[in-house]
């Protein structure tokens, strides 16, 4: 019993960091109604920059977060005026087609720098012992660290000239206009922060566990699944999405072999998208 | 007279906003029946609660004999009700004839594609967009497109067609044109039912009117009578207009 | 004018339908664009034996398989509007169930992959009924869960040899006459499903449930609103979409000699397929052919240069996103914009 409770207390801890990747996509989603489908390219792309960081100058993976958050900013804005700008309020499948190009890219060239073989980040953290079962310290400080992103987010969005402005271009973009915001600008802004958002969580993924150039596909899938149990464009909602999934997961792995965990994981995400398209947590959004 | 439809009882609510209230009206066979209300009364509900674009919450709707409460609005389209929408839904990327070709496919008479062709083509003759059936829908004006809305509803044969404000944004030579129309189809045995903010122009083409405010039924009668009706008068705010336009236009 | 009006109302009021469904087949049979289809499908049938060469086969029965899922995809993204991003699922489950049918219960090879394509429609338009419900991107995203469910789901299942797949031995082509000739067998019989395909494009659109669809695909609430049955109307697309892939799938797989769950359910040849339509052009018939005839060919190049082979994914998104952003009618509505008289002969 409890070997459960400790599995889903795992669980929890790694899906806070689902969390923080959903809510990068979720943000996106929510400012400018486009899926962003490099997500996952991003994710990776964050998992390398603190490899590289960590392997060039020997610093904390946990110190390097914060220039992960800078890069991805700028990589985010930098993607925007390049790819998405142009197909904003058109049809949804130019959005897809857009972002996916990008992945594409971002995956091409990253096999070819760095073919596909596993990586991993090394990080020690003194575990913390409950009973016999002991919780892994880098699970442990992802979460705290993905909690703390979420919070800043909050703050950020709710309290400061920048963040409103995104929350006002999400409501209405028209008003926002007449009201003498630069939308464009704000929704470059946006795209930087949920692209910035992905790569931290990427870098926080990387030291949890091994990771390839294609390990993106994977989160990217988890990010979808956790977006529609929070509700798509519902930031607050994707981390109880985020940690809902972990709990799944932590359930789950007593019981089924991991090889299941993918068959659960999106016959759920199917159902809760037939079932609540707007999904289960999506109280905040009015 | 016999009545085409009857609106029993209709009720629908939004959230706290109690949008149509208990209401009901008779549409009878062959007439023009003009519905007005000031804004926000609740007119294009009743007109979504009708073809079934939204159920009702409690009453009945009876159209030719049939009951087609809750019906979906393309099963409420066989049944012969088409409509031409107050904000235009033209399929853009199709041209004109496509437009009124599925209105006549899927219609009240079920037309196979050829039959169906040629209803299109003569419908689109008739609203005077005879000369622009191959270009496409995205490409006409605003008054094009008004046409092409009334086009499609009735390239169905419908028996009942609801018009919604399609003299909305239209300017007076339009307008009048526009009225030629209506009076056109009419005449051809279509009843009409139509939802109208140009005073003039419902007061003289229709045969009875049914006044709403706030979701209820405020009064019903000939445009003279409604025009001469003390509370209708308060719920315009005593506009004028209304009764001005209404001695106007009643022959 | 206003009584010429009423007069032309009142004889639209009064019509009487009085054609018949053979006429209508007899004006399809003159449309020279049919014809153009039928010619095709033989060229590309017949060149490889014509020209002796075996690696023209291999080539023009990747092409005619990428024709088969573009095409079948053009009639969910192009016509009804909806974007399948897991359109592959047709492809793999159609194909484990075609080569598990002719391996494992030795049932003719036709007949598995007629069984394969029957069995997955009937899934999609069951499936359909509830996802279709979804629009714009929760569609999209719900048909990407709808694959990797199935793909775990495969990769788990024994029966179907789990995540290794079944292997087709020699024996396995006996009924056909030996390794050699069911190859070609199962090439002309993906040349007859590519064909296949292209007269499903060209029937749809030139059919009344097309233009339905069509109506779906610009405007599905005013499309209701006009009669067009749309849970309906959507489910059977989906479902029809799904047939000819599935059949494709058990061919292709069958003459691979394996089939195995990454290869099957890979969401990357689902967007391959995408980036095909967008190529030539969505919502045309010949759009996604001359799609996938060039993208065949540019990834063939890509693959046989060295420098290129490790940027194919590369170059391929570079090139999508300047469609996406500059073309987004395709080669064919660009084409089709400039030179008006193509209209008749490219549907």
């Amino acid at each position: 019993m409890i070997g459960i409770l400790a599995s889903v207390v795992d669980g929890v801890l790694v899906g806070a960091v689902y969390g923080l990747a959903a809510m990068g996509l979720t943000l996106i989603w929510g400012v400018m109604n486009v899926i962003n489908l490099s997500h996952g390219a991003i994710i990776v792309l964050g998992m390398f920059v603190v490899y590289f960081l960590t392997g060039a100058t020997g610093v904390s993976a946990y110190l390097g977060i914060p220039l992960v958050l800078v890069v991805g900013f700028l990589a985010g804005i930098i993607i925007y005026w390049v790819s998405v700008n142009r197909v904003i309020g058109r049809p949804i499948l130019m959005s897809l087609l857009a972002t996916f190009a990008l992945n594409m890219i971002i995956i091409g060239l990253g096999t070819a720098a760095w073919t596909t073989s596993p990586y991993n980040v090394p990080v020690s953290l003194p575990g913390i012992t409950v009973g016999n079962y002991t919780f892994t310290g880098t699970h442990i400080m992802a979460a705290v660290i993905a909690s703390v992103v979420a919070g800043i987010l909050y703050l950020f969005l709710h309290f400061t000239r920048p963040g409103k402005a995104i929350r006002a271009v999400a409501s209405n973009r028209d008003a926002a206009e007449l009201n003498g915001i630069p939308t464009r600008q704000v929704l470059a802004m946006a795209f930087g922060l949920g692209v910035a958002l992905a790569c931290v969580s990427g870098a926080l993924i990387a030291t949890l566990f091994p990771f390839t150039v294609l390990s993106g596909g994977a989160y990217q899938l988890k990010s979808f699944v956790v977006t529609v149990l929070g509700g798509l464009g519902n930031p607050a909602g994707a981390l109880l999405g985020g940690i809902a999934l972990g709990m799944v997961e932590g359930l789950a792995t007593p019981f089924t072999p991991v090889s299941w965990t993918p068959i659960i994981e999106f016959g759920l995400f199917v159902l809760v998208l037939i079932a609540f398209p707007r999904g289960i947590f999506a109280f905040t959004k009015a | 007279m016999t009545a085409l439809l009857q609106a029993v009882d209709l009720s629908r609510r939004f959230g706290g906003v109690q949008a149509v209230s208990e209401l009901t009206f008779d549409v009878n066979q062959g007439e023009i029946l003009g519905l007005i209300g000031p804004n926000g009364a609740g007119k294009s509900t009743v007109f979504n609660l009708l073809n079934g674009v939204i159920a009702p919450d409690t009453g009945q709707i009876i159209f030719d004999g049939a009951d087609i409460t809750g019906l979906p609005p393309y099963t409420v389209a066989r049944h012969g009700i088409a409509r031409a929408h107050q904000i235009m839904q033209p399929l853009l990327g199709l041209s004109v004839l496509e437009n009124c070709m599925v209105g006549a496919c899927f219609g009240r008479e079920n037309m196979n594609l050829a039959d169906a062709r040629e209803a299109a083509r003569e419908v689109a003759q008739s609203v005077g967009l005879g000369d622009r059936v191959g270009a496409l829908a995205g490409s006409l004006t605003t008054a094009g497109k008004k046409r092409l809305e009334m086009a499609r509803a009735l390239s169905a044969h419908p028996k009942l067609l609801l018009l919604d404000e399609v003299l909305a944004g239209l300017n007076p030579t339009e307008i009048e044109h526009m009225i030629e129309t209506i009076r056109g189809i009419r005449k051809s045995g279509i009843t009409i039912l139509m939802i109208e903010h140009v005073m003039r122009a419902i007061m003289s083409l229709s045969d009875r009117i049914v006044v709403i405010n706030l979701g209820k039924r405020l009064a019903e009668g000939t445009p003279r009578e409604i025009a001469e009706n003390p509370e209708v008068i308060k719920a315009y705010l005593g506009d004028s207009k209304l009764l001005t336009t209404a001695e106007e236009g009643v022959p | 004018m206003s009584s010429s009006v009423s007069q032309e109302v009142a004889k639209a009021g009064t019509f009487k339908p009085h054609h018949s469904i053979a006429e209508e087949i007899y004006r399809h049979l003159r449309e020279p664009f049919l014809w153009l289809i039928v010619v095709f499908t033989a060229i590309v049938a017949f060149a490889p034996v014509v020209m002796d060469d075996v690696s023209m086969r291999e080539s023009l029965l990747l092409a005619a398989v990428y024709v088969t899922l573009a095409s079948n995809l053009n009639l969910m993204i192009g016509y009804a509007g909806y974007v399948n991003f897991g359109n592959i699922v047709f492809f793999g489950l159609g194909g484990y169930i075609g080569v598990y049918l002719a391996t494992s219960w030795h049932v003719n090879l036709v007949l598995s992959v007629l069984a394969g394509g029957v069995g997955v429609s009937a899934l999609a338009y069951l499936f359909g009924r509830g996802i279709l419900g979804l629009r714009g991107a929760f569609f999209a995203l719900a048909t990407i869960g709808v694959n990797e469910a199935i793909h775990a789901f495969v990769t788990n299942f024994e029966p179907w040899g789990g995540a290794t797949g079944i292997y087709l031995s020699m024996d396995a082509y006996e009924p056909l006459g030996g390794p050699m000739s069911g190859l070609w067998f199962c090439y002309y019989l993906i040349v007859l499903v590519m064909g296949l395909s292209l007269l499903l494009s060209y029937a749809i659109k030139t059919s009344k449930f097309g233009l339905g669809i069509l109506a779906i695909g610009q405007n599905e609430d005013a499309a209701a609103v006009l009669g067009v049955p749309t849970p309906r109307y959507k489910a059977i697309i989906y479902a029809v979409s799904g047939f000819l892939p599935a059949v494709a799938g058990g061919l292709y797989f069958f003459k691979s000699g394996i089939i195995e769950p990454n290869g099957a359910f890979d969401l990357t040849t689902s967007i391959e397929a995408i980036v095909m339509i967008m190529l030539g052009g969505a919502g045309t018939v010949t759009g996604p052919v001359i799609g996938a005839f060039l993208y065949e060919e540019l990834r063939g190049f890509l693959l046989v240069s060295e420098t290129f082979s490790h940027l194919q994914l590369v170059l391929a998104g570079v090139l999508l996103l300047i469609i996406v952003l500059f073309v987004p009618g395709g080669l064919l509505g660009w084409l089709r914009a400039r030179l008006p008289w193509l209209r008749k002969w490219l549907q």
